[in-house]
């Protein structure tokens, strides 16, 4: 078992996931309530990311984010260092790559709650905030965590992207899954074969429990 | 309506199946990255000689041979180094030892407005590591990539191996080594002349460096067992006098 990779990687999912579930619950929310010119076109924007190859995603990473590049440059002055082939490039690929996996299934969650109950708790006289606090989180809470459970699973399994922009740096860039495929490279089936099985388990717990309370939560609402 | 689903349904399988037993006629081989613009050349050629076509697969040389393991439909095998044609051979996998092609050379790149200059010992690489010029450094990883190995040894050699570790950037065979060099966020890299060769000026520039700091990277390649006519034939004209000049000409030394 490569420890430095599955540290970094569960680093990396950590990561993207904090940055995901605000991001999620303002854009999620605001596509659940919000009906303007051009909505279609911006989900069908966000949603790129589930039929895009990664490899594509890859290469305009390396494009942009090197320093020949204006962005790149202006992102290595903010950063004081270049972002591909760092830690700081794979948190910006993964939250790109995740965007998808966050919003959708907050949306949906918030698109599910009636709108007669949000109306009610209205006109009962609770603030915006109140309701979002205690009415719509509250009922949410299930799309809002199987998204942030999705999102850090995918972000553990990410391949083609890390290989592109990440260079392999140990404790840096070289990811769980990257080190599955350098061990395998290197005739080391043993140590492939253990973060595999580590990596096959995780998936399968993450997804169960996504399913689980996804049931719960139609067993006591529907 | 259903009847004429299932006929171009039909139609599609033999169309596809007619292209694969077209393709089995042309031999698939196995070949290191850094070969990649030569065999392509030497292919060309081979084709307006004999009318005969062959295709291939490029990888590093460890990942070739891991493929080759597990019984892939490769014909012949050229690999950067000779350990991993004798290691095959050795597994009785191949028809016999083989022979030496060519041998590689490695360059030392530096991009285009990278700081770093370029010298047989890489005297200002230790100066830039240093003084915190130098942040980035690309060669092919050493675990599978046969030149990664040789890179690996010009930086042990000149002990700077302990104190780039943390700056290295790993390709995964030695042409995304060569990429990655061309890169601004890379500042010097070491990968194949072959492959230095065929940069554009405007990506940067390369400096050929001695073959005293490595062990010599002796290209060998072997026919394996499955070899066809056609593939038996390409390996032979790759020992032709024509083939050895385009190996030359693409940055290669005689075997």
């Amino acid at each position: 078992m490569d420890w430095n990779a599955l540290s970094l990687s569960l680093k990396l999912s950590a990561i993207t996931v904090a940055f995901l579930l605000p991001m999620g619950l303002i854009v999620g929310r605001f596509l659940a309530y919000h009906h303007f010119y051009g909505k279609s076109l911006l989900q069908a924007f966000l949603a790129i990311p589930l039929i895009l190859p990664p490899t594509v995603l890859g290469y305009y990473l390396l494009v942009l984010l090197d320093g020949g590049s204006f962005l790149g440059h202006l992102l290595e002055t903010l950063f004081g260092q270049s972002l591909v082939f760092s830690f700081e490039g794979l948190v910006i690929a993964s939250i790109i790559f995740n965007l998808p996996f966050a919003i959708q299934p907050i949306q949906a969650s918030f698109e599910s709650i009636p709108r007669e109950i949000r109306e009610a708790a209205a006109c009962c006289g609770l603030s915006p905030l109140k309701v979002l606090l205690k009415i719509e989180l509250p009922l949410a809470w299930t799309g809002i965590v199987s998204a942030m459970v999705m999102t850090f699973a995918h972000t553990l399994g990410e391949f083609g992207i890390v290989l592109m922009v990440g260079g392999n740096i140990p404790e840096e860039t070289k990811t769980l899954a990257i080190s599955i495929y350098d061990k395998v490279q290197a005739f080391d089936n043993q140590a492939a074969g253990v973060m595999s099985a580590f990596l096959l388990l995780f998936s399968v717990m993450a997804i169960s429990f996504t399913y689980l309370i996804a049931g719960r939560y139609q067993r006591h609402y529907a | 309506m259903q009847h004429s689903i299932l006929k171009s349904l039909l139609m599609m399988v033999l169309f596809f199946n007619s292209v694969g037993v077209y393709a089995k006629n042309i031999p698939i081989i196995a070949a290191a990255s850094s070969v990649k613009f030569a065999l392509e050349e030497i292919s060309q050629q081979f084709t307006k000689d004999h009318g005969l076509k062959v295709k291939f697969s490029f990888s590093s040389s460890g990942n070739l041979m891991r493929q080759i393991r597990h019984n892939s439909p490769f014909e012949l095998f050229l690999s950067a180094d000779e350990t991993s044609v004798l290691k095959l051979h050795a597994l009785g996998l191949t028809l016999d030892k083989g022979v030496q092609y060519a041998r590689g050379r490695l360059v030392l790149f530096t991009a285009k407005k990278s700081p770093i200059k370029k010298d047989p010992q890489l005297t200002d690489v230790r100066q830039a590591l240093d003084d915190g010029r130098l942040k980035r450094f690309a060669i092919a990883n050493p675990d599978h990539a046969p030149y990664g190995v040789a890179a690996k040894q010009v930086l042990q050699k000149l002990n700077l191996w302990h104190d780039l570790q943390k700056r290295l950037v790993l390709g995964e065979n030695v042409a995304q080594a060569a990429q990655f060099s061309s890169r601004h966020a890379v500042q010097a890299g070491i990968f194949a002349y072959s492959l230095a060769l065929k940069m554009k000026p405007e990506y940067g520039s390369y400096l050929l460096l001695p073959e005293t700091l490595h062990q010599p990277l002796r290209a060998r390649m072997a026919l394996l067992k499955s070899a066809n006519e056609t593939a038996k034939a390409f390996y032979k004209y790759l020992q032709h006098a024509k083939s050895r000049a385009i190996f030359e000409k693409n940055g290669f030394y005689p075997p």
